[in-house]
C-alpha cells in the first residue's frame, strides 16, 4: 500500500512540474509556428528544385507540387524554337534563291548524250523515296507544330486548324516507323559509297564545282557534298528517331524535365535537317540539269554522270566490260 | 472584373481530401483523374504542411505560350480555359506547366495523349454557359451561376480560398498577422509572378 501511495506521489509530482513547466516551453516556442515555408523551400532547392511531397493518389507524378523551371522550357520552346525553325527554313530558301540567281541552272557543259547509265536500282530509290516522302510530310506537319498558329491559323479559323493539326499528329506518329524502316535501309544500301576519303577534300577545295561553270572535280557513286547529305539523314534522322520514340511513349521517357529536353533536341534537329534536306530538294530538281534522272528513272545521261562522278562512270564501264571479256560468245 | 486566383492556406489545410473528391464529383471526372490533388511537404516530420493544388490559372500562362494550336484563352476573369475541340493531344502544355495541372483522360494511336484536361476554376469552356455539351466536355460551370469553384466553397477549415486575387490576399494576409505566421501563399510567385506580403 505505501509503495502505490509512493508511487501516486511520484506521479504527481511530475504531472505537477510538467504543468509548471509547460507555460514558460509554450512562451518560447509554438510548434505549429515551426513549418515548411515555400519561399524558404524555393530558396534552399535553387533553380532546378521542384517543391514535391507525399500523394494518395495513385498518379505518383502529381507528387510534385511546383516545378518552377517548367516555365523556362515554354519560353524556350514559345520564342527561341519558334525563331530558329522559321528562320532555318526562310534563311536557307532565300540563299537557294540568291544561287540561283547568280549561278542559274547548273547545265550539263557537254550536252545530253542520248545515252544512260542506271544509277540507281529500284531498291535504292523505293528506298530513297520512302524515306523522302515521309520526311516531308513529318517536316510540314512538324512545322504546323510551330508556325501554324502564326500562318494557317488566321487562315482556317480555329475548327478547321485544330481538325487539320489533328491529322497532321496521327500522319506525324503513324509515318514515323516507315521513316525510320527507310532510314534504315538507306544506311545499308548506301553506307559503304559514303565513307569519306582523300577525293572528298579535294572535292571540298574546288567548291564541289558549284561555284564556277565548267569545273568538275573527281568523284565516285558519291561526292562530298553528297556524302554530308547523307551522314546529315542518317545521324539526325537516327536523333530524330529516337527522340520521337520517346516523345510518343511519355512513360517510357520519363519525367517532363526529360520531354522537354527530347522535345528540344527533336525541334532543333528538325529545324537543321529541314534547311539541309530543302538544299538537297534544290539540287536535285531545280538546281542541276539531268540531276532529278538519278532518282526518278534511275538512269542518268552520261554526259552528266562523266562530268559529276566521272570514277564512278569509270568503274561502271570498267565493269561491264570486263564482264563482255569473260563471255565473250555472247 | 475580378482576377479570380486560388489561395491554399497550408497552416490550416489537415489533408482530408475533401477538395479532391469534391471535384472529381462536381465534374464527373474520369477514373484515374484529378483536377485537384493534396501534397502533403515534409510529410511525417515536425512542421509537416499539406497543399491543395490544381490549375493556377497563371498570369501569362506557360501552356498557352507553348500551345501549337492557340486552344487556350483567358476568360475576362483571369481564368486559363482551354477548347477540347482544337486541343490535338501534344501533351507541351504538361511540359510546360508548373503545377502538374494538364492531365489526357482519353487515350490515342499508340496509347498516347486524347484531349487535355484540367481544372476548369468551375467555369466550363467555350460551349454556351451550363449547356449539355459544356458538361460533358468540361464539367459544370459554376462562375455562371454566381458560385465559386466547390472545392474552396466546401473547403471544412477554409484553407482553400477562391475568388478575386486581391480579396483572398488580404484574407490570408489578415489570418497571417492575427496568428503571427504562414508558410506563404503556394504557387503564387510561380504562377502570378508575385506573393503576399505580410
Amino acid at each position: 500500500m505505501a509503495n502505490k501511495i509512493s508511487h501516486l506521489l511520484v506521479a504527481l509530482s511530475l504531472v505537477l512540474g510538467l504543468a509548471f513547466m509547460a507555460p514558460s516551453a509554450q512562451a518560447q516556442v509554438n510548434p505549429t509556428e515551426q513549418s515548411v515555408n515555400e519561399g524558404a523551400l524555393l530558396e534552399a532547392l535553387g533553380s532546378g528544385g521542384n517543391v514535391a511531397g507525399r500523394i494518395t493518389i495513385p498518379d505518383q507524378n502529381a507528387g510534385y507540387l511546383i516545378k518552377p523551371d517548367n516555365k523556362l522550357w515554354a519560353a524556350l520552346q514559345g520564342e527561341t524554337l519558334h525563331q530558329i525553325s522559321i528562320w532555318a527554313v526562310i534563311g536557307m530558301v532565300a540563299l537557294l534563291t540568291l544561287f540561283y540567281v547568280i549561278r542559274g541552272k547548273i547545265r550539263v557543259d557537254g550536252g545530253l548524250s542520248g545515252r544512260k547509265i542506271l544509277r540507281f536500282n529500284t531498291v535504292e530509290r523505293f528506298a530513297h523515296w520512302t524515306l523522302a516522302s515521309t520526311f516531308i510530310i513529318l517536316a510540314l506537319s512538324g512545322l504546323n507544330l510551330i508556325i501554324g498558329k502564326t500562318v494557317i491559323l488566321p487562315l482556317l479559323g480555329e475548327g478547321a486548324f485544330g481538325t487539320l493539326s489533328a491529322w497532321g499528329k496521327i500522319a506525324h506518329n503513324y509515318l514515323a516507323w516507315p521513316f525510320m524502316v527507310a532510314l534504315v535501309m538507306v544506311l545499308l544500301l548506301w553506307v559503304v559509297h559514303n565513307i569519306p576519303n582523300r577525293l572528298d577534300l579535294e572535292w571540298i577545295k574546288q567548291g564541289g564545282g558549284l561555284v564556277k561553270k565548267g569545273v568538275h572535280p573527281p568523284a565516285k557513286k558519291f561526292n562530298a557534298g553528297q556524302k554530308i547529305i547523307f551522314w546529315a539523314v542518317i545521324a539526325g534522322g537516327a536523333a530524330l528517331s529516337y527522340t520521337g520514340v520517346m516523345l510518343l511513349f511519355p512513360a517510357v521517357a520519363g519525367t517532363p524535365a526529360d520531354w522537354q529536353f527530347f522535345q528540344t533536341i527533336h525541334a532543333l534537329t528538325a529545324a537543321v535537317l529541314s534547311a539541309i534536306i530543302i538544299a538537297h530538294i534544290y539540287i536535285g530538281s531545280v538546281g542541276m540539269e539531268g540531276a532529278f534522272d538519278a532518282m526518278g528513272t534511275g538512269e542518268v545521261d552520261e554526259n552528266w554522270a562523266k562530268e559529276h562522278h566521272s570514277l564512278w562512270v569509270e568503274e561502271v564501264k570498267g565493269a561491264k566490260a570486263s564482264e563482255g571479256r569473260t563471255q565473250p560468245a555472247e | 472584373m475580378a482576377r479570380m486566383k486560388f489561395l491554399c492556406d497550408a497552416d490550416r489545410c489537415i489533408e482530408c481530401n475533401a477538395c479532391v473528391t469534391a471535384c472529381k464529383n462536381e465534374h464527373e471526372v474520369p477514373w484515374g483523374i484529378n483536377r485537384r490533388r493534396v501534397v502533403t511537404i515534409n510529410d511525417g516530420l515536425p512542421g509537416e504542411r499539406s497543399v491543395s493544388m490544381a490549375c493556377m490559372h497563371c498570369t501569362d500562362a506557360p501552356c498557352a505560350a507553348v500551345c501549337p494550336v492557340s486552344c487556350f484563352y483567358t476568360t475576362d476573369d483571369g481564368v486559363v480555359l482551354h477548347n477540347k475541340d482544337t486541343c490535338i493531344g501534344c501533351g507541351y502544355c504538361a511540359y510546360a506547366c508548373p503545377f502538374g495541372a494538364p492531365q489526357y483522360p482519353q487515350t490515342a494511336n499508340f496509347g498516347t495523349r486524347g484531349k487535355m484536361d484540367k481544372c476548369t476554376y468551375c467555369s466550363g469552356g467555350p460551349e454556351p454557359d451550363m449547356s449539355q455539351a459544356e458538361y460533358v466536355k468540361y464539367g459544370s460551370n459554376r462562375l455562371a451561376e454566381g458560385k465559386l469553384p466547390l472545392c474552396a466553397e466546401m473547403c471544412s477549415t477554409k484553407s482553400l480560398l477562391a475568388g478575386d486575387g486581391d480579396i483572398i490576399a488580404e484574407i490570408y494576409r489578415e489570418r497571417v498577422i492575427t496568428r503571427g505566421y504562414g508558410s506563404g501563399a503556394w504557387g503564387w510567385r510561380t504562377a502570378y509572378g508575385e506573393t503576399v506580403t505580410v
